[in-house]
């Protein structure tokens, strides 16, 4: 079981190689879009690395949940709705949503996600000690 | 894929690695003009080559029922220029592949030496993008027919490689 310190390691190496970006930039804080400079085909390239470092399966939905910020039910006038929030909040334990429910356009939904959301994802997924 | 920047398969292991040989020559108009006095192959279109050696592994793999697009490229390094009368191998091998998508690296040699190498993405399109048609069935069938990866190609079990059932039917049925 790894820890907490190797995952943000092997997250940081996922994200230098996947995105060109110098290990310095890849702090806890940084966000994976505005920050990083991630685009949507980077998020596959991003899944790639963390299911070979990890040796863990990460289904398309999981770690951008699509289906739910294009979904009518959840989205009105291009803002997630309260039962579109916590549609999210369930599917992503592990994502701090509150700056993004503050203010939640579906535009900005990626870009509220950062490092330390995606390290807590692949905690999630492996236990980490 | 009427822009053949391979010239034909020289392996094809299914789901694992592809190899193909580009042979330049100074016949190729667009030398001409890159750069007039000097004509190297463009890395551009050493990188297509690649890709298209990948790309159309990646498609075999999932029966050309998937519609492959190169994505991105993450890293892709030149080491030497190619030049008119040399011939390029492209070696493409599969890291990972997905539902949607896939990794592949690539490298291009030139006889013995490293040439280029790097990595590149394939998205399955999806979505909105399902219902589109990037290649009709005949055209694969042609493509990998005239590269003659049926004639070098094996399946994942090592037996010849053959022509997809599911292609024949709808190239058949579309004439």
């Amino acid at each position: 079981m790894p820890t907490k310190e190797e995952i943000f390691e092997k997250v940081q190496n996922a994200l230098v190689d996947a995105l060109g970006v110098d290990e310095e930039e890849v702090t806890p804080e940084a966000t994976l879009v505005g920050d990083l400079g991630a685009e949507s085909i980077d998020f596959l390239d991003i899944q790639f690395r963390l299911e070979k470092a990890f040796n863990i399966k990460i289904p398309q939905k999981e770690l951008l949940p699509q289906d739910v910020l294009t979904n009518a039910q959840y989205v009105q006038d291009g803002r997630v709705t309260d039962a579109g929030l916590a549609e999210l909040r369930k599917r992503m334990p592990w994502a701090s949503l509150d700056r993004f429910a503050a203010n939640p356009k579906v535009q900005d939904f990626t870009n509220s996600l950062t490092v330390e959301d995606l390290c807590r994802f692949v905690e999630s997924k492996v236990g980490a000690a | 894929m009427r822009w053949y920047w391979i010239d034909r398969f020289i392996e094809f292991e299914s789901g694992r690695r592809a190899r193909a040989i580009k042979n330049i020559s100074l016949a190729e108009e667009h030398l001409h003009d890159h750069f007039p006095g000097y004509a190297v192959m463009p890395n551009s279109l050493i990188m297509e080559g690649m890709a298209q050696t990948g790309g159309l592994l990646v498609c075999e793999h999932g029966r050309f029922q998937e519609k492959v697009v190169l994505a991105k490229a993450p890293r892709v390094t030149f080491y030497l220029p190619a030049l008119p009368g040399d011939t390029l191998i492209y070696t493409a091998t599969i890291e990972y592949i997905r539902d949607d998508g896939a990794m592949v690296t690539v490298a291009s040699h030139r006889q013995d030496q490293l040439q280029a190498e790097g990595e590149l993405v394939f998205a399955h399109l999806n979505g909105e993008h399902h219902d589109k048609v990037l290649f009709e069935p005949s055209a694969y069938l042609r493509m990998m027919r005239m590269l003659r990866a049926y004639e070098v190609g094996h399946a994942a079990d090592g037996s010849p490689l053959r022509e997809p059932e599911e292609l024949l039917r709808a190239a058949a049925s579309s004439g």
